[in-house]
C-alpha cells in the first residue's frame, strides 16, 4: 500500500501546476465562463504540445501510454485550475470510448487525431429525462442502405456546439424493452445536416447543448462497438468519467481550501487575523477532512478502475461522497471569505459554480447511494 | 498510489482472522464489546485471556523490537491488526499499556525502565491506567494541581485524579503532577508511573451514563514514588504528555467496528419487515445506510494515512492526521449506533438480555457510549483546533 504518489505523478502534477497557472489564470476562465466557446485554440494547442490529449492512449495511437491513474493526477490539477474548454469531453468521453470499443480502423483514424488536439469530442448520451440510467435511451437509429439515421434529442451534452465528432448513444431495436439491449454507439460528424446545437447556460458557464438530431445520417463504418451492445461500453465510460470528475473535483475542493486557510491568515478583523477566532480554524479543520476524505477514497476507485478491478462500489461510494463534500467545502470557503467572496470578480464563486455544477454530473450523491445500497445486497 | 496489500500481508490478514474467528468463541454470553465490556467483572477474564493469547502468539507489540517482545513490524502491518481486531470486536489489547506507555516508554524511557516495564506489557502481565485528568483539568490538562514533593530520594503525590479507565483493573498508572510550583502551567510538570498497590493511593468508581462501571476516580494520599520512576527529565514531563498523544492515533479499530455493525444492519434490515415489508427496501433506509458504507470507507483511507504519514515519519502532518480521524471516526460511529436505534424504532430502545432486544441490544449500548469517546483522549472541539494549528499553520492566540 501506498498513498502517495509517483516520481512520475509528482513531475506530472507540478508540471501542470506550474503550467495552469501561468496559461490558465482565472481571468481565463471567467472570460471563457461568457465566451460562447468556451475555449483558446492557444492554449489548447499548448496542451496538445504538452502531450496531455493523448497523456492516456496508448505509444502506438501517438498517446503517451500512461494510466488513468497518471489521468487522474492531470484533472485534478485542471480542477485546481478550473480549466476551460473541451479537455474532459474529449479526452475521457471521446479518447477512451474510441479506445474501449473502436475497431482498429476508428482508432487509426481518431485516436491520433485526438492526442494532437486536432479534433473536439463529446459524448451525447443525456437526454430531457436527465438520466445515467439505459431506460432513459430513446434517441432513435434506423437503419437505412448503407446508413443509419438518427432523429431525436438530446441534453447536457457538454461542447456538442464545438465538436468535431459527436458520441451519440442511441437506442436501434424497436419494441425491445427499455433496457440495456438495443443500444448502439455512433460516431456522428459534428456538421452532418439536420443536427442543430443550442447553448445553455448554466450555473458555471460550461458548455452543456441541447442537440435534436433530425434525420441525420450516418454511415454504418462510424458505429462504434457492436450493434445493440452499446450499454456495457458506456457503463465502462461512465465509470471512468465518473471518477475523472471526482479528481477534477477535488482539485477545485483542495483550492478552496487553499484559498480560505490563506485568507484566514491575512485578514485582520478585531485587531487579529480571523483565521485565529476557533469559529473559522473548525471550519478550515472541517474543510481538511473533506478535501482528504475525498482524496483517497477517489484515488481508491481511480486505482482499482486503473487496475481493471471491479469498482462499481468504490466508484459511487467516490462521487456520493466528493458530490457533498466539494459542496460543503465550498460553502464553508464562502463564508470564511465574508463579502469579498461574494462579488463576481473574486475566485471562490469559481470553485462554488463548479460544485454545483459537477454534484449531478454522471449521478447525483442520491443516484449513487442507490448504487451503494444495491451492492451491499440491500 | 497503490491501494492493494501484498501477498505477505494478506496472508498476514488472514492469520489474524483465522485467529479471532476462533478465540472470539470464548466470547462471554451476552457479551458486548466496549469499556464496560473490557472492564465488566464478566469482560475482564475474557480480555486479560485474550490479552494472554495475543502474547503467547508474538502479536500484543508487534511493532516493539525483538528485545521487547516486539518484531519490529511496519506500521502498515499494524493497522492490518488493528482493522482484523476492530472487526472482530476483541478485547485483549490494552489501550493504555500496549497503546500509550508502552510506546513513550520506548521512545524517552531509560534502559532500567525499558527493562523493567516493557516485557510485563508484551507478556499481559501487566496492566496499566492514564492518571491524567483532573476536576478541573481536561482539556487544559496543563492547569492541573496535582503535586509532587521530592522527598530524599522520592517524590510524595498529593491529589485527585478523574475518568480513569480501568483504574481499578490496572496494576500500574502513569500520571503527570507539578513539581515546580513556581513555574505556571505547562513547565513545571513531570510525568511518573506508578505502583497502584502503592500505600496512599485509592481508587472510586465512577458509573458512566451507559450504566458501565469502567472509569474511576484516582485519589494520590502521600503516595511515594521513587525517582527512577520518573519519565524523562524532571519538569520536563508535558512534551511527554504531548508524545503519548500522538501514538496508533490512526482510529482503524473504530472504522472496522463501524463497519463490522454496519453489516450487522444490513443483514437485520435484509431480515426485519415493517409493515408487511423488508426495512432493505425502505428508500430511506437505504440511502442511511448506503451513506454510513460510504462514510466508513473514507474513514478507512483516512485512517490508513495516518498510519502511512507515521511510517513516511512525516511526524507533524501525522500528528494532524490523527486529529482529524479521531474526530472524524468517533462523530462516525455515533453516527452508526443512532442510525441502528433509529432503524430499529421503539425495538431499538431495548436493552440486552431481554428476549426483544435486536442484536444482543449492542445499538442501545454504543449509543450511550459514543458521547464518551468524543471526549476521551482528547475532545473534537480540541482536535479540530490542532488541526487548524498543526496541519494548516492558523494562527494560535492565547
Ligand atoms: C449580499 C450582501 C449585502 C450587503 N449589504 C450591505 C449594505 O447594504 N451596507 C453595508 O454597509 N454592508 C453591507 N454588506 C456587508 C456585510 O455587512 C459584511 O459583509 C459583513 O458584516 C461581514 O463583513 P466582511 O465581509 O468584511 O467579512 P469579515 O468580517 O472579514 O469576516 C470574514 C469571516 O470571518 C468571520 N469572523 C469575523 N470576525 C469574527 C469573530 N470575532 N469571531 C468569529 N468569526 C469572525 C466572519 O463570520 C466571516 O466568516 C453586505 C454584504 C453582503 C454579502
Ligand atoms: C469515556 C472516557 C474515558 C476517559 N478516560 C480517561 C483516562 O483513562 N484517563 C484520563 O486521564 N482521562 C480520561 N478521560 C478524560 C478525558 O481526557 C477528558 O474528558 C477530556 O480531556 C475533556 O476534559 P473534560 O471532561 O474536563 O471537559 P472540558 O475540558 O471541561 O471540556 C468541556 C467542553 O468544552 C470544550 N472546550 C474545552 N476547552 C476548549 C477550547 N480551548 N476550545 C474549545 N472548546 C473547548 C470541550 O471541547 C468540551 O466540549 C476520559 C473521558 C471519557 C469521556
Amino acid at each position: 500500500m501506498d498513498l502517495g504518489f509517483s516520481e512520475e505523478q509528482e513531475m506530472l502534477r507540478k508540471t501542470a501546476r506550474d503550467f495552469l497557472e501561468t496559461e490558465c489564470p482565472t481571468s481565463l476562465v471567467k472570460e471563457m465562463a461568457e465566451d460562447e466557446q468556451g475555449y483558446t485554440s492557444e492554449l489548447w494547442g499548448k496542451m496538445a504540445e504538452l502531450g496531455w490529449m493523448g497523456l492516456a492512449l496508448p505509444e502506438e495511437h501517438d498517446g503517451m501510454g500512461m494510466s488513468f491513474l497518471d489521468l487522474a493526477v492531470l484533472l485534478e490539477e485542471m480542477g485546481r485550475a478550473c480549466l476551460p474548454g473541451p479537455f474532459f469531453s474529449t479526452v475521457v468521453l471521446g479518447g477512451l470510448t474510441i479506445l474501449e470499443a473502436g475497431n482498429e480502423e476508428q482508432k487509426k483514424e481518431f485516436l491520433p487525431k485526438i492526442a494532437a488536439g486536432e479534433a473536439i469530442l463529446t459524448m451525447a448520451l443525456t437526454e430531457p429525462s436527465a438520466s445515467y440510467d439505459p431506460a432513459s435511451i430513446t434517441v432513435k437509429a434506423v437503419p437505412d442502405k448503407d446508413d443509419y439515421v438518427i432523429s431525436g434529442t438530446k441534453l447536457f451534452v457538454e461542447n456538442a456546439h464545438i465538436a468535431d465528432y459527436l458520441i451519440c448513444v442511441t437506442r436501434t431495436k424497436d419494441g425491445a424493452g427499455k433496457g440495456e439491449d438495443g443500444i448502439t454507439l455512433f460516431l456522428v460528424d459534428g456538421k452532418s445536416p439536420g443536427i442543430t446545437t443550442t447553448l445553455l447556460k448554466t450555473i458555471a458557464g460550461d458548455k452543456q447543448c441541447e442537440i435534436t438530431f433530425d434525420n441525420v445520417r450516418v454511415p454504418q463504418k462510424n458505429m462504434l462497438g457492436e450493434r445493440d451492445k452499446g450499454w456495457p461500453v458506456v457503463a465502462k465510460i461512465l465509470q471512468k468519467a465518473t471518477v475523472a470528475k471526482c479528481a477534477e473535483m477535488i482539485g477545485g475542493a483542495q483550492a478552496a481550501l487553499d484559498m480560505s486557510v490563506a485568507y484566514a491568515k491575512e485578514r485582520i478583523q478585531f485587531g487579529r487575523p480571523i483565521g485565529s477566532f476557533q469559529a473559522i480554524q473548525h471550519h478550515c479543520a472541517n474543510m481538511v477532512t473533506d478535501v482528504d476524505g475525498s482524496r483517497f477514497i477517489t484515488y481508491q476507485a481511480a486505482w482499482k478502475v486503473s487496475e481493471g478491478l471491479p469498482a462499481v462500489m468504490e466508484v459511487s461510494m467516490a462521487k456520493a461522497w466528493v458530490s457533498e463534500a466539494y459542496r460543503r467545502v465550498t460553502q464553508l470557503g464562502h463564508q470564511i471569505h465574508g463579502g469579498i467572496g461574494f462579488c463576481m470578480d473574486h475566485d471562490m464563486p469559481l470553485y462554488f459554480k463548479r460544485a454545483k455544477a459537477a454534484e449531478p454530473t454522471f449521478g447525483s450523491a442520491d443516484w449513487h447511494r442507490e448504487i451503494v445500497a444495491r451492492e451491499l445486497g440491500l | 498510489m497503490d491501494f492493494k496489500l501484498t501477498p505477505e500481508q494478506e496472508a498476514l490478514k488472514k492469520e489474524f482472522e483465522d485467529f479471532f474467528e476462533v478465540e472470539m468463541k470464548h466470547e462471554p454470553e451476552d457479551w458486548v464489546w466496549g469499556l464496560e465490556g473490557l472492564f465488566s467483572d464478566a469482560g475482564w477474564p475474557f480480555n486479560v485471556y485474550m490479552a494472554k493469547r495475543l502474547a503467547e502468539k508474538g502479536w500484543l507489540v508487534r511493532p516493539w523490537p525483538e528485545e521487547y517482545g516486539g518484531c519490529n513490524a511496519p506500521m502498515i502491518e499494524q493497522l492490518i491488526f488493528g482493522d482484523v481486531l476492530g472487526y472482530y470486536c476483541a478485547p485483549g489489547v490494552d489501550p493504555l499499556g500496549v497503546g500509550m506507555i508502552g510506546p513513550t516508554i520506548l521512545a524517552v524511557g531509560t534502559e532500567e525502565q525499558k527493562k523493567e516495564h516493557l516485557p510485563p506489557i508484551a507478556k499481559a502481565e501487566r496492566f496499566w491506567c492514564q492518571g491524567w485528568s483532573e476536576p478541573n483539568a481536561g482539556s487544559d490538562l496543563a492547569s492541573l494541581t496535582t503535586k509532587a514533593v521530592k522527598d530524599g530520594d522520592d517524590w510524595i503525590l498529593n491529589g485527585q485524579k478523574c475518568w480513569n479507565t480501568g483504574a481499578h483493573r490496572a496494576d500500574w498508572c502513569f500520571t503527570i503532577a507539578r513539581t515546580n510550583p513556581e513555574e505556571r502551567r505547562s513547565k513545571g510538570l513531570t510525568y511518573f508511573i506508578l505502583d497502584m498497590k502503592s500505600p496512599g493511593v485509592s481508587v472510586v468508581p465512577i458509573e458512566s451514563m451507559d450504566g458501565s462501571k469502567h472509569f474511576n476516580e484516582i485519589y494520590f494520599d502521600d503516595v511515594r514514588v521513587p525517582s527512577r520512576n520518573v519519565i524523562g527529565e524532571v519538569n520536563g514531563g508535558w512534551a511527554i504528555t504531548q508524545a503519548t498523544m500522538n501514538y496508533e492515533r490512526s482510529s482503524v479499530g473504530i472504522m472496522s467496528g463501524a463497519s463490522r455493525g454496519l453489516n450487522e444492519l444490513v443483514q437485520y434490515c435484509k431480515e426485519t419487515s415493517l409493515r408487511g415489508k423488508p426495512l432493505s427496501q425502505n428508500p430511506h433506509v437505504r440511502h442511511r445506510l448506503a451513506q454510513l458504507a460510504i462514510d466508513i470507507e473514507v474513514g478507512r483511507t483516512l485512517s490508513y494515512r495516518v498510519g502511512w504519514l507515521q511510517e513516511k515519519e512525516d511526524i507533524m502532518a501525522a500528528a494532524a492526521a490523527a486529529c482529524g480521524a479521531k474526530v472524524y471516526s468517533t462523530e462516525l460511529w455515533q453516527r452508526v449506533a443512532f442510525t441502528g436505534i433509529e432503524i430499529m424504532g421503539l425495538y431499538g430502545t431495548v436493552a440486552k438480555g431481554s428476549k426483544w432486544a435486536v442484536l444482543k441490544g449492542q445499538f442501545e449500548d454504543l449509543a450511550q457510549s459514543t458521547p464518551g469517546y468524543k471526549l476521551g483522549g482528547g475532545t473534537s472541539e480540541i482536535m479540530r483546533s490542532i488541526v487548524a494549528w498543526v496541519g494548516l499553520g492558523l494562527p494560535r492566540i492565547k
